[in-house]
């Protein structure tokens, strides 16, 4: 005997109904992650704040040298920076809100952020 | 000074699906789970069954016996176990009330199935949300809850429609069912 046979045509449709409510539920519950903007701090200092939307290589000055920011289309990632362990370019692309890769040596700190923050600070 | 009771048949009925429905529970609390609230509900095949051959009324009895006396068997009385798994049931149950008033030739047992999980969920998370835990971290774990009531309560639908086409006789029912 066959799984469905037992349902009837209006159990399809609770059946779609319910499927339709929970997708609803879960696109209301878990808001979109996707990183709108990029918010460079060098010393802790505001250095630069960018969109993601354009292609572009940003240079920041710290005290060991310069770092430069890379971003692409909804992404961006340390792509050089001269601390020793080079622990924030290891960290690669970074394109959620609330991604955050940090170069302490150079006091680069490159955050992404979205539509809505959802974290006043983080402590460690 | 003694008292008197008489049971009726209703009853006898009523106390046997009871238990029936208690032993799923049981069986059930044994099934460890991943996510504390995520369970199959079982026990409601049997209200399932019941709602289709005695009636809401017999449903609603051993829904709350089957409630009641679980929890004193699992040692959960009046804690926010006992307060989650109870305001489940009679949200389920108000639901069922409704879905009963559906026309069959449409929507059957499976239908009745869903609706009522998604019912029990909806009691329960107003339960976590308005008492227990009101903060919006709840949110994050909704659309969890909902799709483990819509799985769980599909093929607790299944079952309970493969059963009541199996065992045609179980006793006939004593009043009118549609």
């Amino acid at each position: 005997m066959k799984w469905f046979v037992h349902f009837r045509p209006g159990d399809w449709l609770t059946l779609a109904l319910g499927i339709w409510l929970t997708g609803w539920l879960a696109s209301h519950s878990w808001p979109s992650s996707a990183a709108q903007k990029i918010i460079i701090r060098t010393s802790g200092q505001l250095f630069a704040e960018a969109r993601l939307d354009k292609p572009q290589r940003i240079h920041v000055p710290g005290p060991l040298g310069e770092s430069i920011v890379e971003i692409q289309a909804g992404r961006a990632r340390v792509a050089v920076d001269p601390s020793p362990r080079q622990l924030c370019v290891k960290h690669g692309w970074l394109s959620r809100a609330g991604d955050a890769a940090l170069c302490l040596p150079n006091q680069l700190s490159v955050e992404m952020v979205g539509a809505m923050r959802r974290f006043d600070s983080l402590n460690y | 000074m003694q008292i008197h009771l008489t049971a009726t048949i209703d009853d006898h009925r009523i106390a046997k699906l009871a238990a029936a429905a208690l032993g799923l529970t049981l069986l059930e609390a044994a099934i460890p789970t991943p996510l504390p609230g995520v369970k199959p509900g079982l026990a409601n095949i049997i209200t399932l069954v019941v709602l289709a051959r005695f009636g809401w009324r017999s449903a609603a009895w051993v829904t709350v016996l089957r409630v009641v006396a679980g929890s004193l068997m699992l040692g959960t009385f009046l804690s926010p176990t006992f307060l989650l798994s109870f305001s489940g049931a009679i949200a389920s149950l108000a639901m069922l009330a409704i879905a009963q008033t559906l026309p069959a030739q449409l929507f059957g047992t499976v239908t009745q199935s869903i609706l009522a999980a998604l019912a029990h969920f909806a009691g329960q998370l107003l339960i976590i949300y308005f008492w227990l835990i009101p903060q919006a971290g709840v949110a994050y774990l909704i659309p969890i809850f909902a799709g483990a009531a819509l799985i769980f309560g599909s093929l607790n639908g299944i079952a309970a429609a493969t059963l009541l086409v199996r065992l045609p006789t179980i006793s006939q029912p004593t009043c009118a069912t549609p």
